[in-house]
């Protein structure tokens, strides 16, 4: 059933795959963030307590949310990695880190934007904060571990140990505001209810976090392609490709 | 197939081989010990001698101290072995890595974490720690201290091989010693406002078990990727 998939284990075909996808994913993503963010900032209705500054959510929550959701792609890529030994997953865990730790610290920053207002300070030590500064310090771990070996088949190796262990921290952020009472408001996208936004408020919402996502996706994409060229330097279909281009 | 000797007598060997080696370094089992006092001591300094202060920040200078002090001696945990090759005969022998691998961190945790527990009370009565709070103190110390040494096994693990591994391994495993500190602190500030701190006890105990039995495991897999 499965056997379709494995086909992309090679590195031409993976990157040629991805070669296709990243236009798609790319121009997706920048009609779905200019449409959920333009909607979000100009037509959505005020916030009746917050005014207009409640409209950051429009960044932050599809930031907070793809973050943990980039975390648990390179944790997956890291398994698919570890325990078939494919190395085109390592090699996506490994273009994947530095995006998911850019998309925490967007997360960090807009929220402690927004908190200014709102709660009157920069930070709390909360639980969901702190939560989330952890992720981003995992994310530098991955990335200082697959940095610092040389051999970059152990250092994959390395870092998706590290981030498999990483995982642990997702399900805390995730329910942190349900179980211990902080000054993070809770979620108000409910999957299997009724969500507690309008739904002139909620569907940019939900749209820029498709749009952040695909946008991870595109931005993956390219570094990933990166990877595996940098990484197959010396087989000839990378010559190849680099003779075709210097002829251009 | 015949596997020699059997689980216990292989942990019990190379717990009795780790424990002989250190008593005949002693430095390193004093090392971090001075270190830890030393960290502690220079609280006061820093932030002034008042008692009501101290009292407040009492509980998270000793564990923020621990926690360094443990990180520091973890480092030489498979050091030597390492460079020795014995590390590599270790990952042959017919016994489970995660047994051997479990002993190893258990001689790590009395040498370090034991004398670490019997001095806190001590540097407690330094820092005017409440009087309430000196059993939440060794409780959360004898259930969290076991922990730190199962999780930063799997950063020194990670970096056994690395040459400039020091810097790099504090900032893998602070980050998983993060929700150690966090319950402990609270547990011990609960028991100096003479509130009940068995939830936070319990959720340490929780995090001990789960570590004890999925470490090794992490570990022994670090080890590998390590020596290749």
């Amino acid at each position: 059933m499965w056997k379709w998939l494995h086909t992309y284990a090679d590195p031409e075909r993976a990157y040629k795959l991805s070669g296709t996808l990243l236009p798609w994913f790319a121009c997706l993503a920048i009609a779905f963030i200019g449409l959920g963010t333009t909607w979000g900032l100009l037509f959505a209705p005020m916030d009746y307590q917050q005014g207009d500054s409640f409209r950051i959510i429009y960044i932050h929550v599809p930031a907070a949310s793809m973050s943990m959701a980039t975390y648990m792609a390179m944790a997956s890529a890291s398994f698919v990695g570890l325990v078939w030994q494919i190395k085109s997953a390592d090699w996506a865990a490994a273009a994947i880190a530095p995006i998911g730790a850019i998309i925490t610290f967007i997360a960090l920053l807009t929220g402690a934007a927004w908190g200014k207002p709102m709660w009157g300070t920069w930070w709390v030590w909360d639980a969901r904060l702190t939560s989330e500064l952890v992720l981003l310090f995992l994310y530098l771990g991955v990335i200082s571990l697959y940095a610092s070996f040389e051999d970059k088949v152990l250092a994959a190796r390395a870092a998706g140990i590290l981030a498999i262990v990483g995982v642990i921290n997702v399900p805390i952020i995730k329910y942190s505001v349900d179980w211990w009472s902080s000054l993070h408001q809770p979620s108000t996208i409910k999957i299997t209810e009724k969500s507690t936004m309008t739904n002139e408020m909620i569907f940019p919402l939900l749209i820029n976090m498709a749009g952040f996502g695909l946008m991870i996706g595109a931005i993956t994409l390219v570094r990933y392609r990166a990877e595996i060229l940098a990484r197959n330097g010396m087989r000839p279909w990378v010559r190849e490709l680099a003779t075709a281009e210097e002829a251009k | 197939m015949k596997r020699g000797i059997s689980y216990t007598a292989a942990f019990m060997t190379l717990l009795q081989r780790d424990l002989r080696i250190a008593i005949r370094h002693r430095g390193d089992i004093f090392n971090p010990l001075l270190f830890f006092i030393l960290v502690v001591t220079l609280f006061p300094l820093g932030i002034g001698p008042e008692p009501q202060v101290l009292t407040r920040v009492a509980p998270g200078i000793i564990w923020v101290a621990a926690l360094l002090a443990s990180m520091l001696s973890l480092e030489r945990l498979f050091k030597a072995d390492f460079s020795d090759g014995t590390l590599e005969q270790m990952l042959l022998s017919p016994q489970p890595l995660s047994v051997l691998v479990l002993a190893k961190v258990l001689a790590h945790w009395i040498l370090t974490g034991v004398p670490l527990i019997l001095v806190a009370p001590l540097l407690a009565v330094l820092l005017h720690l409440d009087g309430n709070s000196y059993g939440a103190l060794m409780a959360t110390l004898a259930l969290g201290t076991p922990v730190l040494s199962l999780l930063g096994a799997i950063g020194v693990a990670l970096t056994v091989g690395l040459r400039k591994g020091g810097v790099l391994l504090s900032l893998l495993i602070l980050p998983l010693y993060i929700p150690v500190l966090i319950f402990a602190t609270s547990a011990i500030d609960a028991a100096g406002l003479n509130l009940a701190y068995d939830g936070q006890l319990a959720i340490l105990a929780a995090m001990l078990v789960g570590s004890l039995i999925l470490a090794p495991f992490a570990i022994g897999a670090s080890l590998r990727v390590s020596t290749n």
